[in-house]
């Protein structure tokens, strides 16, 4: 990713629409890219990153150019993730048309059946969505549980904890189904 | 649940949820619709969440014993 001059950055943080722009035009892919990891469908990646830089752009005061744009934005944008997986009802996250927009997974074990992963992401999407965002981006995605960390604004042990009670509750779940891992 | 069912599960939701393409653009261009909303005022906090959240302060005055029970949960 590029990087802004200093000098953007603090007139970010005074307000000034310029600067704001530039920092939208350098970082909304980025920014798309990561709220479209976790809310995992394109339709509302695209609303959700809307969403975010009018926080971003309302929060300007609260903004610190010595701690860099793309990690606070990251910030904001996972917030802003989080409360759109709050608000959507699972059936709807996991529509048919969601699921065929995701790609195949690319070694999928022949023992496991699309009936099984059909219904292992929807007991993923019962999930509390605190865990689901922690899970979602250290298992699905394999980032490291630091960056995973610093963009929720927990600590890494956390983030470790929240991903063992997502696995737990998902095989709990899964078990009820007669699914056994 | 030991290490080994965790590893399992894992492997179990990557085939479930392929890892999604971060690089991906936007259908569409976000800028108008930025720009629409930056002069909006932000929702004030509905009403029945303001009821909740006290709900849930008065009740863990009275019963601090609940606190485990709202972090675990949270």
């Amino acid at each position: 990713m590029e990087h802004e001059p200093n000098d953007v950055l603090s007139r970010f943080q005074h307000g000034d629409l310029e600067a704001f722009v530039s920092l939208y035009r350098l970082h909304q892919r980025a920014v798309h890219g990561w709220i479209l990891r976790i809310v995992r469908n394109p339709a509302a990646a695209e609303d959700v990153t809307v969403e975010t830089f009018w926080r971003i752009y309302r929060a300007h005061a609260r903004f610190d150019p010595a701690r860099g744009f793309e990690g606070w934005a990251r910030q904001v944008a996972s917030h802003a993730a989080l409360d759109w997986l709050r608000a959507a009802r699972p059936e709807r996250e996991l529509a048919p048309e969601v699921i065929d927009d995701l790609p195949a997974p690319s070694a999928a074990d022949a023992a496991v059946t699309a009936e099984i992963r059909c219904k292992t992401a929807r007991a993923f999407s019962r999930l509390p969505p605190k865990l689901r965002i922690a899970a979602t981006l250290a298992v699905v995605e394999e980032l490291p549980h630091k960056e995973v960390a610093e963009a929720l604004s927990i600590s890494v042990a956390a983030v470790k904890l929240r991903v063992f009670r997502a696995l737990r509750m998902l095989r709990k779940d899964l078990s009820s189904q007669g699914i056994t891992p | 649940m030991n290490e080994l069912d965790q590893n399992r599960m894992k492997k179990l939701l990557q085939q479930a949820l392929p890892p999604v393409a971060a690089a991906a653009e936007p259908a569409r261009d976000l800028w108008p619709a930025v720009l629409r909303g930056l002069d909006a005022k932000p929702a004030p906090l509905p009403w029945f969440d303001l009821v909740l959240a006290g709900g849930l302060v008065a009740l863990t005055a009275f019963f601090p014993a609940a606190i485990p029970v709202f972090l675990y949960y949270l």
